[in-house]
C-alpha cells in the first residue's frame, strides 16, 4: 500500500498491538485505551482553540487596518483641499499599502475559518467513535472470554486509533497553515510598528525612509488615479493650488499637522 | 473494502471496485510523475468522487479499520509528490 494511508494505519496497528502485548487483563487494556482516547480528544479541543486564537489575531489586525484606510482617505482629502498635494499623495500611498495588506488578511481569515470547521467536524467524528468504544468495551468485558476479548479489543482500538490519526493529520495541516499566517500577521505588525499606517499628521516636513519604501511598495498608477479622482471631486482639474488659496472655501478642516505645510498656501 | 478519505469519512465499497480505484489512482500517479500540476486536482477529485458515489457511508459511531486511506481533498501538488509514489493504493 502506497502513500499516506499505508504509513498511517501501519503505525496505528503497531501501537495497538504493542499495547495489547503488554496487557494481561483485557478489561484493563480497554479502560486504559478509553482513557487515552478521552485525553486525545482534549488535545483536539486545544488544537481548535489555537486556530481560533490565530483567527482572532488576524481579525483584530483587519479591524485596525480598516480604520487606517478610512482615516488615511479622509486625510488625503483634507490635505488636497488644503492644497498640499504631496501630503495627500503620501496619505494615499499609505492607504494603498493598508488595502493590499487587508486583502491578504481577508483570504487568510477565510482559510482559517475553513480549517476551524474541518477540525470541529473531525472532533465530532472522533467523539462519536470514542463514545461507541465506551459502549463496546463494556459489552466485551461482560460477554467474552479473555482470548476472544483480545481480538475484539484489537479491532475496536485500531478503528478508533485510525480516527485519531486522521484527526491528528487534520490538526497538523491546520497548524502548518496557521504558521504561514503568523508570518503574514507578523509582517503587518512590523509595518504598523514602522509607522506605515500612521496618521500623516505625524509626518515631519521631509520625506523619510518609510515614505521612500512606500513609494516602491504601492502601485503608483493607482495612487495617481485616486488623486486625480479626488481633485475632480474637489472642483475640477483646476488644481490643488487654486483650491487651496481661499482656505475658507474648503469646508473640511485641514489635518492638524498639515499646519506645517499650510504657510505655503497662505503665501500664495 | 473500507476506504477512508482523510479528513472526511469512511466508505464501504465492493471488492470488485478495487480495479477501478487503482485505474483512477494510476492516472493521478502519472500526472504527479509527469509534473502536470494543472491536471492534478481534477484527476484526484475524480478518484474521491468515485469513492463517495460508489461507496456506502460508514456511520461515525461504527468503529471500522480502513483497508485504504486516501489523502485529504485539499492535498497540494507538492504533497502529492510524496504520497503518490508507490505502486497503487490497493495492496496486491
Amino acid at each position: 500500500m502506497a502513500g499516506l494511508g499505508g504509513r498511517m494505519s501501519t503505525v496505528v496497528k503497531a501501537k495497538v498491538s504493542k499495547l495489547l502485548d503488554r496487557a494481561e487483563d483485557p478489561g484493563e487494556t480497554l479502560d486504559y485505551s478509553y482513557q487515552k482516547q478521552v485525553e486525545q480528544l482534549q488535545n483536539v479541543k486545544k488544537g481548535i482553540a489555537d486556530v481560533v486564537t490565530a483567527k482572532k489575531r488576524l481579525q483584530m489586525q483587519e479591524t485596525s487596518l480598516q480604520q487606517s484606510v478610512v482615516k488615511l482617505d479622509t486625510q488625503a482629502r483634507q490635505a488636497l483641499a488644503a492644497g498640499n498635494e504631496d501630503l495627500s499623495r503620501t496619505a494615499l500611498e499609505r492607504k494603498n499599502v493598508a488595502q493590499t495588506e487587508l486583502q491578504g488578511l481577508d483570504t487568510q481569515v477565510a482559510e482559517l475559518e475553513e480549517q476551524q470547521q474541518k477540525l470541529t467536524d473531525s472532533e465530532q467524528k472522533l467523539r462519536a467513535k470514542i463514545e461507541a468504544f465506551r459502549t463496546k468495551k463494556e459489552v466485551i468485558k461482560a460477554q467474552y472470554s479473555a482470548a476472544e476479548a483480545q481480538v475484539r479489543i484489537s479491532e475496536a482500538a485500531t478503528g478508533v486509533g485510525e480516527q485519531m490519526a486522521d484527526v491528528g493529520l487534520a490538526m497538523q495541516r491546520a497548524v502548518d497553515k496557521t504558521e504561514n499566517m503568523k508570518a503574514r500577521a507578523d509582517a503587518v505588525s512590523e509595518l504598523e510598528a514602522a509607522g506605515t499606517f500612521d496618521d500623516i499628521t505625524q509626518l515631519g516636513s521631509g520625506e523619510d525612509d518609510i515614505d521612500r519604501q512606500l513609494k516602491q511598495l504601492s502601485s503608483q498608477p493607482a495612487v495617481d488615479d485616486e488623486l486625480a479622482k479626488m481633485k475632480a471631486e474637489l472642483g475640477g482639474p483646476a488644481g490643488a493650488a487654486q483650491i487651496a488659496a481661499p482656505a475658507g472655501a474648503a469646508p473640511a478642516e485641514p489635518a492638524e499637522g498639515s499646519g506645517e505645510a499650510a504657510p505655503d498656501s497662505e503665501q500664495s | 473494502m473500507i476506504v477512508r478519505i482523510s479528513g472526511e469519512d469512511q466508505y464501504e465499497l465492493p471488492e470488485q471496485d478495487a480495479a477501478k480505484l487503482n485505474e483512477l489512482e494510476q492516472t493521478v500517479i502519472d500526472i504527479v510523475r509527469g509534473g502536470h500540476q494543472d491536471g492534478f486536482s481534477d484527476a484526484y477529485g475524480k478518484l474521491l468522487d468515485y469513492v463517495r458515489s460508489h461507496g456506502t457511508l460508514i456511520e461515525d459511531d461504527d468503529i471500522r479499520s480502513s483497508d485504504v486511506i486516501l489523502p485529504p481533498t485539499d492535498i497540494t501538488f507538492a504533497e502529492a509528490g510524496v504520497e503518490f509514489t508507490g505502486e497503487g493504493i490497493i495492496p496486491d
